[in-house]
């Protein structure tokens, strides 16, 4: 199945886009799905106890199921205010 | 732009988050602006830019507003958060809270404030002398509730 990854502040640098679209196992979890990309950029596997994660932008976890068209995006601690 | 929760990559205006809090019975309304500064951790800070995951964002901000009426339910809350080129003092964030007594009104302000940092999805790139860093702060996790019960104690406080 597909999915739109989307990426945001040093993980949009590492990977060289915001916006991904990426072939994962059917019954991927949002797990999967990272280990996919850090497969690709071995760079953010560093990120992995830091970041937070969200499914078609709503907070999600780690073992949150991925369907077919969503949207997963990984977030650096963020810096707002 | 009355709306109490914006991201928006326009000047903010803190009329507007008054305004969006306005109601007969506030006896009190407080303004909070958060300015971009000329320095951090010993750098000389040219300039900021900010990104956001912007639904989201927007949902965090609403999600804090309805946090903040939990603890203070007298309390209308207004948060809009500026994305893209700042720089040296100019807003990067406004919060207005509005309540019938000043106490409600201070502290749901600075809830506020401290809850941004914690959970909203929003990234600072520090253009400095010399280089660039992104500033990570918080691990974002909504459903931590030591960290909601820490920004509601320097609240409080």
């Amino acid at each position: 199945m597909r999915v739109t990854i989307r990426l945001f502040a040093r993980l949009r640098e590492l990977a060289g886009a915001g916006e991904l679209t990426r072939e994962v196992p059917p019954e991927a979890t949002v797990a999967a799905v990272w280990e996919h990309l850090v497969r690709e950029f071995p760079e953010m596997a560093a990120y992995r106890p830091s970041i937070s994660c969200a499914v078609n932008a709503e907070y999600a976890r780690f073992k949150t199921a991925v369907s077919d068209g969503d949207e997963v995006a990984f977030l650096p601690p963020v810096s707002g205010g | 732009m009355l709306s109490p929760t914006a991201i928006t990559d326009r000047v903010l205006d803190v009329q507007a988050v008054v305004q969006a809090v306005a109601g007969p019975g506030h006896g009190a309304v407080t303004t909070f602006l958060g300015l971009v500064r000329d320095h951090n951790q010993g750098r000389r800070v040219t300039h900021l830019v900010y990104e956001a995951y912007e639904p989201l964002a927007l949902k965090a901000l609403d999600r804090i507003v309805a946090e903040a009426t939990e603890h203070w339910p007298s309390v209308r809350l207004a948060i809009h958060h500026r994305t893209g080129r700042l720089e040296i003092g100019e807003a990067s964030v406004a919060i207005a809270a509005a309540s019938a007594h000043r106490a409600d009104a201070f502290a749901a302000s600075r809830y506020a404030i401290e809850r941004i940092k914690q959970i909203v999805p929003i990234w600072k790139h520090e253009y400095f002398e010399g280089g660039a860093t992104w500033v990570e702060g918080a691990t974002a996790d909504p459903d931590d509730q030591e960290a909601r019960a820490h920004a509601r104690k320097l609240a409080c406080a």
